[in-house]
């Protein structure tokens, strides 16, 4: 039994998403293997081969991987695919994107955003945002798995010495190109990642309150900057700050909710959080249902008084 | 050309979901059944796309028990010209809607086939992926602008980090996200319109598809419950209290 991870990078590193689906490869047991697949990402093959646990890394370079295209990225899945025993992507936007398609081709059926690792084909996945956990058995030959990375530990980045081996880049598929990225810049922690997150509702009433208000407290926190399905529409807030059902899974130390209501899809994205905290003016809001520590105040004296206590 | 939409019929958004207590499934019996909420955003964009002199006819497709007829009168009402039910009373999982979409898509041959990013039931966000795969096709996931331009498809996508856009070749994939666009109201009258129009049963077999389900569900559970908190009453005690109880801060 061999299982292949698809790496998740940016050509220099790998992301910290990789590491956690890792740990997911390792419990279905057997060697793991990685697959580096990208444009000159000879930085990210090296890091990739100190991860530990891991037996080998493949790395697939080619200028049609260098934008991580599905079509692109999926061919490359499929030229090693059979042999393997399982398949497993972090649950990421690019995860998400490739996976399906490896799926299909192999004619076999995928699960998603997997929790736990029962065993090498049973697997926990959360279903209805989170409301139900569902137990779900595979019986096909190779199992195509996207791992929710807040599910797993993140395997250690050092003290692996895994073999590389090189792999042909596959022709671009002539059917979709790279236009160009938005890249919302910021100095922050990525969400998925931050160890503290402080996010944002509607009730900020604006981008510049919600900058205003929630920006100091993440500063002093070194928090990443989340925010709600309602503040993202209204615009407060870009579109990768989403948590919730169909935004960002996360699950940091500590999650502090100010000014947001606790929807059942924004609670699908954060309830797994070791430590919640919620500020909201409105005693019934059901947040505090999930709160640890609930304060019920007008976030906007409450959270400037935070960012001075801590 | 032609467009081609997948709807589902899943529990409203609204609605919490209760396990039932057999461990088999959900209750679904006596619950108000809706369109998936992306599923809306992608007939939206096709009737936008069909007001502006881009699409010319919008085909609505729906997999499952016959009660998926209401959810493509929805979509005919939002704007969809007709519809396709592809009935069966099976469990459907998504590589087997997949199957049935590829082979209306042969069958139809539209340009641009738009399905949402998941379905708020079993949240699998697989469909349109496996659809392009099995089709042959380029595909744009989680798209938040659509633009066509001659025979090709820009599309923005909303990803890790922010936004990226890529250009297909039609005929294309294109799954939705939020952003996208906002559904419109159905009204009365285009609710009145939309049950004249067409719409056609097929079965699985008769697409030549087998949709015997590959994933069995052992069981489905609650998940684990979150303790209750405690309310503080002011900055103070929840500061000694992330630093001294908690220990996060």
């Amino acid at each position: 039994m061999t299982v292949l991870v698809i790496a998740e990078h940016d050509s220099a590193t790998i992301k910290s998403a990789t590491l956690n689906t890792v740990t997911a490869a390792l419990a279905c047991g057997g060697d793991v293997h990685l697959l580096v697949a990208g444009a000159n990402g000879g930085e990210a093959v090296k890091a990739a081969s100190q991860i530990a646990y891991v037996a080998k890394v493949i790395a697939a370079d080619g200028s049609a991987l260098a934008d991580q295209l599905a079509e692109n990225i999926a061919a490359q899945v499929l030229a090693i695919a059979s042999n393997y025993t399982h398949i497993l992507f972090p649950a990421t936007a690019n995860g998400k994107n490739v996976a399906p398609r490896v799926a299909a081709k192999l004619d076999v059926a995928q699960i998603s955003d997997i929790t736990k690792v029962v065993s090498a084909d049973t697997f926990e996945r959360p279903i209805y945002a989170g409301n139900a956990i569902a137990t779900v058995q595979s019986a096909d030959a190779i199992k195509v798995v996207t791992v929710r990375t807040t599910g797993f530990d993140a395997a250690a980045k050092e003290g692996g010495s895994a073999s590389v081996e090189n792999a042909a880049g596959v022709a671009d598929s002539g059917k979709s190109s790279f236009v160009g990225r938005e890249v919302t810049k910021s100095e922050r922690p990525e969400l998925t990642a931050a160890k503290i997150i402080v996010s944002g509702g509607r009730a900020l009433g604006s981008a510049e309150k919600f900058q205003e208000v929630m920006a100091p407290l993440a500063d002093k926190l070194n928090a990443g900057l989340g925010a709600s399905r309602a503040a993202v529409d209204a615009g407060y807030a870009p579109n990768d700050w989403q948590v919730g059902q169909t935004g960002k899974i996360v699950a940091p130390q500590l999650y502090i909710a100010a000014g947001i209501s606790g929807a059942i899809q924004h609670l699908a994205g954060m309830k797994d959080s070791k430590v919640i905290v919620a500020i909201n003016k409105d005693p019934e809001a059901p947040i505090f249902s999930v709160a640890d520590y609930g304060l019920e105040a007008d976030l906007f004296t409450a959270v400037p008084e935070l960012v001075s206590q801590v | 050309m032609k467009a081609l939409v997948a709807v589902k019929r899943v529990i409203d958004a609204n609605v919490k979901a209760q396990v039932k207590s057999n461990g088999s499934g959900i209750e679904l019996a006596n619950v108000k059944m809706s369109m998936n909420p992306f599923d809306e955003i992608a007939v939206e964009e096709a009737v936008r796309l069909k007001e502006k002199g881009v699409v010319t006819e919008i085909i609505a497709v729906s997999c499952g028990e016959a009660k998926c007829q209401e959810t493509l009168r929805t979509a005919m009402a939002i704007g969809a010209d007709r519809g396709i039910l592809v009935e069966t009373s099976e469990e459907l999982q998504p590589l087997a809607v997949a199957k049935l979409l590829k082979a209306l898509v042969d069958k139809e041959q539209p340009s641009l086939i738009i399905l949402g990013k998941q379905a708020i039931d079993d949240d699998a966000n697989q469909t349109g992926q496996m659809l392009a795969a099995l089709a042959d096709l380029p595909q744009a996931t989680f798209a938040s602008k659509v633009e066509v331009a001659g025979d090709k498809v820009n599309v923005t996508r909303e990803v890790d980090g922010g936004l990226e856009t890529i250009s297909l070749s039609l005929p294309a994939v294109i799954t939705t996200d939020l952003r996208l666009n906002e559904p419109r109201y159905v009204t009365l009258p285009n609710i009145m319109k939309a049950k004249k129009k067409q719409l056609d049963t097929v079965t699985p077999a008769d697409l030549g598809v087998d949709v015997a389900p590959r994933l069995k569900t052992l069981k489905v559970a609650e998940p684990a419950k979150r303790g209750a908190g405690i309310k503080v009453p002011d900055i103070a005690t929840l500061v000694e209290k992330l630093k001294n109880e908690a220990k996060v801060i």
